[in-house]
């Protein structure tokens, strides 16, 4: 059935425009205009006054955009080199705004103002060196100047350095899950490779080498709790494709590949419950919670079952394809003081438990 | 009748089929563009429908996907396929072949003087090796397990290994085979193209008059021919890893509780072999479509293009920067941070060029007497999109703002707007201004008018929300977002963005529908319908082999004397003597 109206519409959609072109035609025959299908003064009028509304259509959708949805653009960064990323950010985003509302004005501007007429002759105007020297000038001075601020921002961010203090955690990667490893109380990770994974069963969920004494309280759990204050070093693996560790609201992201280790650091400034307690995520918890309450009532009307209220937690996503199940490679992520974190960690399975289960 | 069409067979095989001549090598290699190009825009909108209306059945999808949408709603994996093959036809089909094949071909011999190609035979060995990589990708759509869905760069483990996805079996070997005989034919054309220029050009046509279209096709095949043969050799390594079981891209898998005895290789070994052709084939992409913006923003506003120079020389620039950025897809790949520093430098650079190009084309419509032609429409908008997509790459560009937006919607936002979009503008304006010139007819204007306008509000109606999708976090390559509530709040902007996205494809079947109608019923062109300066336009309109009866002309002047004061005319084409006391202007 379906088909037949697909195909229906497009055999309308054809005679329309069937029609319309017969309509111009009509029309211009009336009117005993040329049909040279060259641009007339009508045509150079009618398209420069909608290049003007063009422009218009840009500034409004712009500002729209940011009033409809301003909402849904990522809270305040909750780890600490996530400031000044945010910073460097907005900078950049000042400047952007700041240069495409003048050339777009610019460009669409000319577009309307010097449309052609009968009997007008253009300027003849073909170099300016001094002109082209100051617009390559201004963008080397501002990019030199993004460029120095970009590149400090790197270099403190990427550069990691193990020392006792931070907390050093693995992630690990498969299709299509996470999990996490803790070092234990010697604060080494054991060695590990896909080899180990078949051993004791399939209880060695991410391949730690038994034989190294280092990993026997190693600590493997799916759900990632991090304590807030303290600096975390991740040491991330894949076992099968290559996976991302996206965590948006730490404004932290590391590929997972197979073969090698690759780290990422950061310090969490901001506990679950703080970043719960933001009026702003507050507002965007309930806007969530409204949406899912009226697709929960459609879905009970049709006869299905409702959806669960929603309640903010900082997320762990895959940001790099690796099969069907790509959209729903997640894990939670949980920000606690630190006294709350050792507690939940004490009460976890060391691996030396798990094997000899 | 059929035994008429015997007689002739031979005829119409040399001249519409095994062709040498450029001209009609130009228009196989346009319509077999579009045919992709059809193709991968339906796609995209298949592919919409479901992120708009997530895991809903529709009618059809059982009927273009078939097994695949199981009562209507697309499976996963082929969500995957479909933006694989959508990024995969785009990028090479469409706007590499289908932009710049059919340009360059066009183009260069009749703007520099020349009778043809450098060599025929090669040109149609191009032109047949583009066919059957096409014929090839079309036919991976229809193997029993689907075709390759490991996203167009097809990063290996998961290209690599038929574990890991139904897309990665005989789909992904169809999808290498097509490409490496893309390339083939890539180079061939491209090598074609660098000898014409150089050895071809008419008595007066010195480099410094050579029209900017040129000059960007030019350079593009000159990037082609330093970057695509890195590309095969990545894929030839692939080929390897996949069927001969070395290791250069694999090590350490356990994949379907199975332990693979890859030991050694990187997959990002692959990311840095993709990229240095991925990155420059963004230019291979867009040179061509400024070159044709440059021309027609020049002809229709009847004023010379602003700093020729500036332009021949960001060009340049360009070409040069674009072999040395490709590392800035890769800042969180795992390589050193410090390169990820480097080329965050190099790609910032690129802004230099490109803003300059963007200023000067302002510059070129200043006090101009601006004809609004289809064609002059689309290159307007090329400007808009270039420049709206492309200052956002300052954001993507800069390693420490990638952290967070790399692979999400932001990026998709941007690459469209500057480099599918404006490169799309560029077909389009081409299409518009050179339709009279491969078909000896005019396009319909009206038609033309309601095909850019739809289309200029439905592109910013599609990209502008989706750089509000990126910045709220959602990554690229979502089957649906409904597994997480956190999104929950996008949806309505989905919504909005697929009816512009459906509304855009309509307005492309005005396009299509004027371009095939007038392609048989378009009013009869003359001989230089837009009053231009270029040698293409001194070409009878019936396509002759050699392109003039007698002899070529010769050039005397460079090919933007638009307004020149002293003269009646407001243009004075390249093959006209300067007048006497004329001065040519010196650059």
């Amino acid at each position: 059935m379906t088909e037949v109206i697909l195909f229906a519409i497009l055999v309308l959609v054809g005679i329309a425009v069937w029609q319309i072109t017969k309509i111009f035609e009509l029309s211009q025959l009336r009117q005993a205009k040329d049909d040279s299908q060259v641009a007339n003064d009508k045509d150079n009028h009618r398209n420069g006054q909608l290049m003007f509304a063009f422009l218009v259509f840009i500034y409004v959708l712009t500002i729209y955009s940011f009033w409809a949805w301003g909402d849904v653009l990522l809270p305040e960064s909750a780890s600490e080199h996530g400031q000044d990323i945010d910073r460097l950010m907005w900078i950049s985003f000042a400047l952007i705004f700041f240069v495409q509302t003048i050339t777009q004005a610019l460009l669409h501007y000319f577009s309307w103002k010097y449309r052609g007429q009968k009997g007008q002759k253009a300027l003849f105007y073909a170099d300016n060196d001094k002109l082209e020297f100051i617009w390559t000038i201004i963008p080397v001075i501002t990019l030199a100047v993004l460029i120095m601020y970009g590149l400090f921002t790197w270099t403190s961010i990427m550069n990691i350095e193990e020392n006792d203090e931070a907390l050093v955690v693995e992630l690990y990667a498969q299709q299509f899950n996470w999990k996490a490893r803790y070092a234990g109380a010697d604060g080494v990770l054991g060695d590990a490779n896909v080899r180990f994974l078949q051993d004791y069963d399939g209880l060695n969920l991410v391949g730690i080498d038994s034989s190294d004494p280092n990993g026997l309280d190693d600590v493997v759990v799916q759900e990632l709790h991090l304590p807030k204050g303290r600096e975390v070093i991740f040491k991330m693996r894949s076992q099968d494709v290559l996976h991302s560790a996206y965590m948006p609201h730490f404004r932290a992201q590391m590929n997972c590949v197979p073969g090698m280790i690759t780290e990422f650091a950061f310090t969490p400034t901001m506990t679950t419950e703080e970043m719960r307690q933001t009026p702003e995520m507050a507002a965007k918890v309930a806007k969530i919670n409204k949406i899912r309450y009226e697709n929960s009532q459609a879905l009970i009307a049709s006869g299905e079952e409702g959806l669960d209220a929603y309640q903010f937690d900082y997320l762990l996503l895959c940001n790099k394809i690796c099969g069907a199940s790509h959209y729903n490679m997640q894990m939670k992520i949980v920000v606690e003081e630190e006294k709350d974190f050792n507690k939940w960690l004490a009460q976890q399975t060391t691996f030396a438990q798990t094997i000899q289960q | 009748m059929g035994a008429d069409h015997a007689h002739h067979k031979e005829t119409f095989i040399t001249k519409y089929i095994f062709s040498q001549d450029h001209k009609m090598i130009a228009k196989q290699y346009l319509i077999t563009g579009l045919i992709m190009g059809i193709i991968g825009i339906a796609m995209s909108l298949l592919f919409r429908l479901q992120l708009a209306w997530p895991e809903k059945s529709f009618g059809v999808f059982e009927v273009f996907l078939g097994k695949w949408a199981p009562d209507g709603v697309m499976d996963p994996n082929v969500y995957l396929a479909l933006v694989t093959i959508h990024g995969t036809l785009m990028v090479f089909f469409v706007l590499t072949a289908g932009l710049s094949g059919t340009f360059s071909n066009l183009l260069i011999p009749l703007q520099i003087g020349a009778r043809d190609m450098a060599s025929g035979l090669l040109n149609m060995i191009s032109y047949w090796l583009f066919f059957l990589s096409s014929v090839i990708m079309i036919a991976s759509l229809f193997v029993e397990a689907g075709p390759a869905a490991a996203g167009w760069t097809i990063y290996p483990p998961l290209s690599a290994l038929p574990q890991a996805q139904p897309g990665s079996g005989l789909g992904m070997t169809l999808w290498l085979v097509s490409m490496a005989i893309f390339i083939a034919s890539s180079l061939l054309g491209s090598l074609n193209y660098i000898v014409t220029v150089i050895n071809l050009r008419t008595k007066g046509m010195s480099m410094t008059r050579l029209p900017l279209t040129i000059w960007a096709f030019f350079v593009t095949a000159i990037i082609g021919v330093v970057s695509f043969p890195v590309l095969l050799s990545a894929a030839l390594l692939l080929i390897m890893d996949r069927s001969f079981g070395t290791s250069f891209f694999l090590s350490d898998i356990f994949i379907q509780g199975e332990v693979l005895h890859y030991q050694g290789g990187s997959p990002v070994l692959y990311e840095h072999l993709f990229w240095f052709l991925g990155h420059p084939e963004v230019y291979i992409v867009l040179l061509p479509a400024l070159g044709i913006t440059s021309e027609v923003l020049a002809t229709n506003a009847r004023k010379p293009i602003f700093g020729y120079r500036a332009m021949v020389a960001s060009i340049l620039a360009i070409a040069f920067l674009s072999t040395i950025v490709w590392g800035h897809h890769m800042f969180i790949s795992g390589m050193n941070p410090f390169l990820g520093s480097v080329f965050t430098f190099t790609t910032l650079l690129i802004a230099i060029p490109s803003a300059v190009k963007a200023f000067n084309y302002i510059t070129t419509l200043w006090k101009g007497n601006l004809q609004m032609n289809p064609g002059m429409l689309f290159s307007i908008g090329l400007v808009s999109t270039f420049i709206s997509g492309g200052l956002t790459g300052i954001i993507l560009g800069d390693s420490t703002l990638d952290i967070n937006v790399h692979d999400t919607y932001f990026v998709v936002a941007h690459f469209h707007l500057v480099m599918g979009i404006s490169a799309l503008y560029g077909l389009f304006a081409g299409v518009y201004h050179w339709f009279p010139k491969m078909f000896g007819r005019m396009m319909n204007k009206n038609l033309g008018y309601i095909h850019f306008w739809v289309t200029a509000i439905c592109a910013y109606g599609v990209f502008f929300p989706m750089h509000f999708i990126g910045m709220a976090g959602l990554p690229r390559r979502y089957y649906s977002n409904t597994a997480f509530p956190y999104f929950d709040d996008l949806a309505n902007i989905n919504v909005i963005i697929t009816i512009f996205a459906l509304i855009a494809g309509a307005a492309q079947l005005v396009f299509l529908y004027n371009f095939i109608h007038s392609i048989f019923y378009g009013k009869k062109s003359v001989k230089n319908p837009w009053k231009s300066n270029t040698l293409e336009w001194t070409a009878p309109v019936e396509h002759i082999h050699g392109n003039w009866p007698g002899a070529i002309p010769h050039v005397h002047r460079w090919a933007y004397d638009y307004s020149k004061p002293g003269h009646d005319e407001d243009f004075i084409p390249q093959n006209v003597p300067l007048a006497e006391g004329e001065e040519e202007l010196q650059h």
